[in-house]
């Protein structure tokens, strides 16, 4: 069910202006791995490019190899679509579909991917639902219209579509930076639960939850205006944090920067 | 500069003494008695137009006058009706609004969701010189081309061709405009899923922009519904009732009015407020069916 990420050299850009240059790193399956970093460092465009997202905006490139368990997701004969079905990804607001209900909005990757059975969708509905913790909250209404959940809620409700179509890594862009710290710690506890089964990447702004959900770290930079984002190190989470190697890693952790 | 000392003895003021001085008060009430008269001054020819109509046309509007066709009315005689009309009317703007809306709906769907570069510009631009075409203009295109060209000759779907033509540019920038609101994540959340393109257009775009979209089609079908000059051309009018919109002349409410108005004898004119009177109405009636439809599946905000 997890899958591990082998990333050589990748340049990720839009149009002329590289945005995070030269990447090459390793992310272990049933991890939990978080990219932190200050602003405009490149770590959701890398993130992006894990699935195949980055080129969905107009002008938007990536160069190098991203293998997903020895296969190039940028492959030649490699149809995007498939690569998000397997790469799936939570997003920094809550973006539940507007028209949808409760269950329409978990099953909607399955349902649009051309699952009809009715008994199918509601135990695959009712699964991720429980998986993402939510289950109890919304078993009584789930026809009820996905707007109509608070912000953590509407958030659990994307993980939860996120995980219905049985993806092998859940990539998470800044998940908490638009709740409040309840939800927050109801999703960094989801975290710690989804790692038993999926290979998880988390971007986050926040330093404590990268020490507190996270296995592994990479610390990405900017140097000034205009420079691309690097990856500056990469280690496992207690080391970045208590003894890093790099200067530039113990000055943003340490406060002294960024 | 101010010291933050300063900025403490301001905020200390009571606020009995922080009331608007004359000047700003007077300003206000300036801009307020400007911003009423405006209004009202926008509102008086609409109100003035639904008071002659209604008062001058809804005497004559009888169970007869919409059930009966003009078919061997003398124009100085009362009588007759404006039944053809209707028929005529509907089924025109109908099969223009069939025409017009898969058209229109798939362009904006280009321009919004596939379009990029030179072709999306030009496709842009010509949108916009179509929207100021003279409605005289498509008329005669039609019956240039159509009409005349082929030898078809006068026909209901020549007009809802006409019409069609006004409509296409309305609903195209009306619909574009209503697709590019679809906020962004929406679309992102989709291709997540491991959704394609086209299924996310169909399944995810389109549901959340439809209530808006369906409002851009009633303003196309309200606007085409009252042109008459393309439909003299096109439709040519008939008094009889013509059922059949692909043969013969037929009437549309439009012109029933304008051939009525025409006349000199009072019979005819009260005829004329009392089709305007119906026209208005059903313009209504159309408008506030696809409201409803639009609520059933409403945006959840």
């Amino acid at each position: 069910m997890a899958k591990r990420f082998e990333v050589e050299g990748l340049t990720a850009s839009y149009g002329s202006k590289v945005a995070v240059d030269d990447v090459t790193l390793t992310i272990e399956p049933k991890t939990v791995t978080a990219f932190i970093g200050p602003s405009g460092c490149g770590k959701s465009t890398f993130l992006r490019s894990l699935n195949r997202m980055h080129e969905v905006i107009p002008g938007a490139t990536v160069k190098g190899k991203v293998l997903l368990d020895e296969e190039d997701i940028y492959g030649p004969n490699i149809d995007p679509v498939a690569v998000r079905r397997t790469v799936g990804m939570v997003f920094q607001k809550p973006n539940p579909f507007p028209t949808m209900s409760i269950f329409d909005n978990t099953v909607a990757g399955l349902r649009l991917a051309g699952v009809r059975k009715r008994s199918e969708l509601e135990d695959a509905a009712e699964r991720a639902l429980h998986a993402a913790n939510l289950w109890i909250e919304v078993r009584d209404r789930l026809k009820e219209p996905g707007m109509g959940l608070s912000g953590g809620q509407q958030q659990r409700l994307c993980i939860a579509r996120a995980i219905a179509v049985e993806p092998q890594v859940l990539l998470m862009d800044e998940p908490c930076s638009a709740l409040d710290p309840i939800s927050t710690l109801a999703i960094e506890d989801l975290i710690a639960q989804l790692k038993d089964s999926y290979t998880v990447v988390i971007v986050t702004h926040n330093m404590q939850q990268a020490a507190r959900v996270s296995d592994i770290t990479a610390f990405f930079t900017v140097m000034g205006p205009g420079e691309p984002g690097r990856l500056i190190e990469m280690d496992a989470t207690d080391k970045i944090f208590r003894n890093p190697a790099e200067k530039r890693t113990e000055d943003y952790i340490t406060g002294r920067f960024g | 500069m101010s010291s933050i000392a300063e900025v403490q003895s301001r905020s200390a003021i009571p606020l009995s003494e922080l009331r608007p001085g004359s000047r700003r008060r007077v300003v206000d009430i300036v801009a307020r008695v400007f911003v009423w008269f405006a209004f009202v001054a926008a509102l008086v020819p609409l109100v003035l137009l639904l008071y002659f109509v209604t008062s001058k046309g809804l005497p004559y509007l009888t169970g007869p006058f919409l059930t009966h066709s003009m078919a061997l009315v003398p124009p100085n005689r009362a009588g007759g009706g404006i039944y053809h009309a209707i028929v005529g009317t509907l089924e025109q703007v109908l099969i223009a609004t069939l025409i017009a809306v898969p058209l229109g709906l798939l362009t904006a769907i280009y321009l919004s969701e596939y379009g990029r570069g030179a072709l999306r510009t030009a496709i842009r631009f010509f949108v916009d010189v179509m929207t100021g075409v003279p409605s005289i203009i498509a008329g005669i295109f039609i019956y240039t081309f159509w009409v005349v060209g082929t030898g078809h000759g006068f026909s209901g779907f020549a007009g809802a061709m006409a019409l069609a033509v006004l409509m296409l540019p309305i609903v195209v920038r009306s619909s574009e405009e209503m697709l590019l609101l679809v906020p962004a994540e929406l679309r992102e959340a989709s291709f997540a899923l491991g959704i394609a393109r086209w299924k996310t257009v169909l399944s995810i775009v389109l549901p959340t922009a439809s209530a808006g979209i369906i409002t851009g089609v009633m303003l196309a079908v309200a606007r085409v519904t009252g042109e008459t000059a393309p439909l003299l051309v096109t439709v040519f009018d008939n008094p009889y009732i013509n059922n059949d919109p692909f043969h013969a002349p037929q009437s549309a409410m439009s012109l029933f009015v304008y051939n009525q108005a025409e006349s000199a004898y009072a019979p005819a004119i009260n005829r004329a407020w009392a089709g305007a009177f119906t026209l208005i109405a059903v313009v209504v009636i159309l408008n506030i069916g696809a409201r409803l439809l639009a609520r059933r599946n409403r945006l959840i905000r």
